[in-house]
C-alpha cells in the first residue's frame, strides 16, 4: 500500500500528493492528502412562523434554526455535533445537537444573533468551526399583519472547506452525496475505509445507546451504511421552505462582468498608448 | 551678545541671569543662550545643550595672547626625518621669543612603511622555490621590490608587474613566501604563533570567492533586489502565520509536512508571476493560502474574505472603496450569495481586474494631465507600461490611426481627430494638426 500511495502528478494546480505526517506505519491513517480539497456545501438558516392567535407577549413566534446540507443530504458523515448558542434569556442557552439533522426549534419573541459551533468527526478535523446566523422573525418589508402560514425564511449558503484532508477521511467520504470531492487524477489510490471500521463501529454503538434504529451494514463501502438513521433533511417537515441555491446565475453575472472589465482594460491600454505616442509627432 | 537677540527672535522674556563662563551652572538656559568662547553655530552642533563634560575649557578659547611672549613668524628651512634626500624645503614657523621650535618635523611620524622581508639567495633556494607553478626567482624578486616600493598596495603592484598576474596570485605568492621565511627564520614555532600571517594564512580561493560575491551583490539589479526582498518578506510572513496558527491549533496538528509543500510551491509561483504589476500581492496570496491551509478547516466565505484582504493589502482604503463602488455599479454582490469555489475564484479575479482597471484609469489621467512632457521616471516605474508591448504588436490596427513614423506632416483624411472611439470619454487636447 505504501508505494502505490506516494505518487506525484503534474496536474494543473495543485499537485495531489500524500503528505507524510508522522511517518510510521502505526499512524499512517493520519496522513494528509495535499492538493485535494474536500468541501461540504451547507446552508445555515432559520424559519420563523408567527403564532397568530396563539401568540402571547413573550411567545410570538415559533422558529427553527438549522445547519443543513445544501442539497439536503445528511451532514452526519462529516459533522459530529452542532452547538447553538442562544440568547442568554433562554433557559440553558447552549443547545447541543449531536445527531443529524442539526436543527433546533424554539419559541420566542426576539431577534438575535445565534452563534453556531460545528464539531467534526475525529478523522475529518479536530478543530471546531464557528459561524453565526441572525435570527429574523419579522419580514423586511411590512406587508400587513403576519400570517401564521407564511414563515420568514433566512438562509445563507456556505461551504466547509477541508484543504488537506486526512487520507482516511477522504476515503470515507469520497462517494457521499453530502460531500464534494474534486475528481482525483488517474491512478490515485486511496486505502479502503475498511481499516477504520473499528472507529465507525464505535460510532454505531454510541448511536445505539441513544436508542436510534440503525442498519449495521456488512461491508463498509455500502452507502446504506451511512443512512443508518435519517440524518438528511430531504423529508423534513420544513423542507418545502428551503431555498435552492444555484451558482449558475452568480457565475454567469461574474463572468459577464469580468469580460466587460477586461474589454475596458484593453480600451484603456489602447488610449494610454495613444497618449504616449502623440508627443513624438511634433 | 547672542543671548538677548536669540530670545528676541524666540519671543521669550528676557530674564535677568548672571552670565557665567561655566556651562554646568545653567541647566535651563541652554537653548536660549550660548556660552562665550564658541560661536553659536558650533554650539548648536551639540543640540543646543551643553556637553556632559566640558570638552574644551572655555577659558582656553579666544584668550588674548599673553603679554610677556613675543611671537613672530619666520620663513625657515625644514628638516624632516622622513626625507632621505637633500631636498631643502622651507615653511613658516612660529617663533616665540626668538627661539625657533625644536624637534623633528611634526608630520614625520606619519611616514610609516611596511617591513617587507628580504631574503638571501640561499634562503630562496632552501625554502622559497615555488614547487607548483611558474614563479621564478626573478619574478619573486621583482614582486618583492614592488611590494617594498608600493607598500603592499597590491592593485598598484599588479598594474606595475611586468608579467600579467592577478592580484590574488601576487598576494598569494607574497604571503606564502613571507610565511615560509618566517617559519624558516624563527627560532621556535611558539614565537610565530601570534603572527597574523601564521594565524590566518591567506587563502587565494577564498579571496576570489569573496570578491566575486561582493561584485554580485553590487551588480544586483533593482528587480533582483526587489524579488529577494519580497521572498524574504513572504518567508517571514509565512513563518509568522504558521506560528499564529500553531498557537491557535491543537497540539497534535501536523505542521511539518506542509512546510515542504508550501514553500516550494509559493517560491515557484513568484518568478512566474513576476510580470504582474504587484508581485508583493502574489506573495500575500501565497501566504494567505498557506495560513488557510494551516487551519485545516474553514468556511468558504472566510477564505474569500482573507484573499480579498490580501489583494487589498497593497492599496489604500480609498482604492478599496472604489473597487467596491465599481462592483456595486456593475451589479455584482460584494459578498457572493452562493459562494462556491468557482464563484469565489471568479469574484477574486474580478476584484483584481477592477484594481487593474482603476490603476489604468489613474495612469491615463495622470499622463493626460501632464500633457506632452515625458515623464521617464513614471514610465520606468510601471513595469507593465503598455506602450512598448501593445504598440509593438498592434501598430496599425486602429481605424484612423496613421502610421506614425512615415508621414508626420500629412494633413489628409487620416487624422487622429477622426479616430472612432465613441467610448472615449476624455476630451482630446487640441493639437496643432487639428486646426
Amino acid at each position: 500500500m505504501e508505494d502505490s500511495n506516494v505518487e506525484r502528478f503534474s496536474a494543473s494546480t495543485p499537485k495531489p500528493r500524500i503528505g507524510i505526517d508522522g511517518g510510521d506505519d502505526n499512524k499512517n491513517w493520519r496522513r494528509r492528502v495535499n492538493g485535494v480539497e474536500v468541501s461540504v456545501p451547507i446552508v445555515c438558516g432559520s424559519i420563523a412562523f408567527f403564532r397568530g392567535k396563539k401568540a402571547k407577549e413573550y411567545r410570538t413566534h415559533n422558529w427553527t434554526v438549522y445547519v443543513r446540507g445544501a442539497t439536503n443530504e445528511d451532514l452526519g458523515v462529516v459533522i459530529r455535533k452542532v452547538i447553538f448558542h442562544l440568547h442568554p434569556s433562554f433557559k440553558s442557552p447552549t443547545r447541543v445537537v449531536d445527531s443529524p439533522p442539526f436543527t433546533l426549534s424554539e419559541c420566542g419573541w426576539g431577534e438575535f444573533k445565534i452563534d453556531i459551533t460545528i464539531f467534526f468527526h475525529a478523522d475529518a478535523c479536530e478543530r471546531k468551526l464557528e459561524l453565526s446566523h441572525l435570527l429574523k422573525l419579522n419580514p423586511e418589508i411590512y406587508s400587513g399583519p403576519q400570517s401564521p402560514n407564511v414563515p420568514v425564511v433566512t438562509e445563507s449558503y456556505n461551504e466547509i472547506v477541508f484543504p488537506d484532508p486526512f487520507e482516511c477521511f477522504l476515503s470515507r467520504v469520497i462517494n457521499h452525496p453530502a460531500v464534494h470531492v474534486p475528481k482525483l487524477p488517474e491512478g490515485f489510490n486511496l486505502p479502503p475505509p475498511g481499516v477504520f471500521l473499528l472507529w465507525s463501529l464505535l460510532n454505531h454503538l454510541l448511536l445505539l445507546v441513544h436508542g436510534f434504529h440503525c442498519n449495521v451494514a456488512g461491508d463498509a463501502g455500502d452507502e446504506s451504511y451511512y443512512k443508518m438513521k435519517k440524518g438528511d433533511t430531504k423529508d423534513h417537515p420544513l423542507s418545502h421552505w428551503f431555498s435552492k441555491f444555484s451558482e449558475a446565475d452568480e457565475l454567469f453575472k461574474l463572468t459577464a462582468t469580468r469580460q466587460k472589465v477586461q474589454a475596458d482594460i484593453a480600451e484603456l491600454k489602447r488610449q494610454l498608448v495613444m497618449v504616449d505616442v502623440q508627443p513624438e509627432q511634433f | 551678545m547672542g543671548g538677548t537677540d536669540a530670545k528676541d527672535i524666540l519671543g521669550l522674556p528676557k530674564t535677568p541671569l548672571s552670565l557665567t563662563q561655566e556651562k554646568k551652572s545653567r541647566p535651563q538656559k541652554e537653548s536660549h543662550r550660548k556660552p562665550d568662547g564658541i560661536s553659536r553655530e558650533v554650539y548648536a552642533l551639540t543640540g543646543g545643550v551643553a556637553p556632559l563634560m566640558p570638552s574644551i575649557d572655555v577659558t582656553h578659547l579666544k584668550r588674548p595672547p599673553p603679554h610677556d611672549e613675543k611671537v613672530a613668524w619666520q620663513w625657515l628651512p625644514v628638516k624632516s626625518s622622513a626625507r632621505k634626500d637633500d631636498l631643502q624645503l622651507y615653511h613658516w614657523v612660529r617663533v616665540v621669543n626668538d627661539v625657533p621650535p625644536t624637534g623633528d618635523y611634526s608630520f614625520a611620524k606619519y611616514n610609516k612603511s611596511v617591513d617587507v622581508l628580504k631574503y638571501t639567495d640561499d634562503e630562496y633556494e632552501n625554502h622559497l622555490t615555488d614547487p607548483v607553478s611558474v614563479w621564478t626567482k626573478e619574478e619573486t624578486d621583482q614582486l618583492f621590490e614592488l611590494c617594498e616600493r608600493f607598500d603592499l598596495r597590491f592593485t598598484v603592484i599588479a598594474d606595475r608587474f611586468p608579467l600579467s598576474r592577478t592580484v590574488e596570485e601576487l598576494k598569494d605568492r607574497y604571503y606564502s613566501v613571507t610565511r615560509a621565511l618566517l617559519r624558516a627564520r624563527a627560532q621556535s614555532p611558539a614565537e610565530l604563533a601570534n603572527h597574523p600571517l601564521i594565524k590566518e594564512p591567506y587563502d587565494m580561493t577564498r579571496d576570489r570567492e569573496r570578491k566575486r560575491a561582493l561584485s554580485m551583490v553590487l551588480s544586483q539589479s533593482r528587480h533582483q533586489e526587489k524579488k529577494d526582498a519580497e521572498i524574504l518578506a513572504e518567508a517571514k510572513r509565512i513563518t509568522e502565520m504558521r506560528l499564529a496558527a500553531r498557537r491557535a491549533a491543537e497540539p497534535d496538528v501536523p505542521a511539518n509536512e506542509n512546510i515542504g509543500s508550501v514553500s516550494p510551491s509559493s517560491n515557484s509561483q513568484l518568478p512566474a508571476t513576476a510580470v504582474a504589476p504587484s508581485t508583493l500581492t502574489m506573495a500575500d496570496y501565497a501566504s494567505t493560502l498557506a495560513s488557510l491551509r494551516m487551519l485545516h478547516v474553514y468556511l468558504r466565505t472566510y477564505g474569500l474574505e482573507q484573499m480579498v484582504q490580501a489583494a487589498s493589502s497593497a492599496v489604500g482604503l480609498r482604492t478599496i472603496k472604489r473597487v467596491e463602488q465599481t462592483l456595486q455599479d456593475l451589479g455584482v454582490n460584494l459578498k457572493p450569495k452562493v459562494p462556491t469555489k468557482t464563484v469565489c475564484d471568479e469574484h477574486l479575479e474580478l476584484r483584481k481586474e477592477i484594481l487593474t482597471l482603476l490603476n489604468l484609469q489613474k495612469q491615463l489621467q495622470y499622463k493626460e494631465s501632464e500633457g506632452s512632457s515625458h515623464r521617464e521616471g513614471t514610465y520606468a516605474a510601471m513595469p507593465d507600461t503598455p506602450k512598448d508591448r501593445v504598440f509593438a504588436s498592434e501598430p496599425f490596427s486602429f481605424g484612423a490611426e496613421r502610421p506614425i513614423k512615415k508621414e508626420p506632416k500629412r494633413k489628409g483624411p487620416g487624422r487622429r481627430s477622426d479616430t472612432p472611439s465613441p467610448a472615449h470619454k476624455r476630451p482630446r487636447k487640441l493639437k496643432a494638426s487639428d486646426l
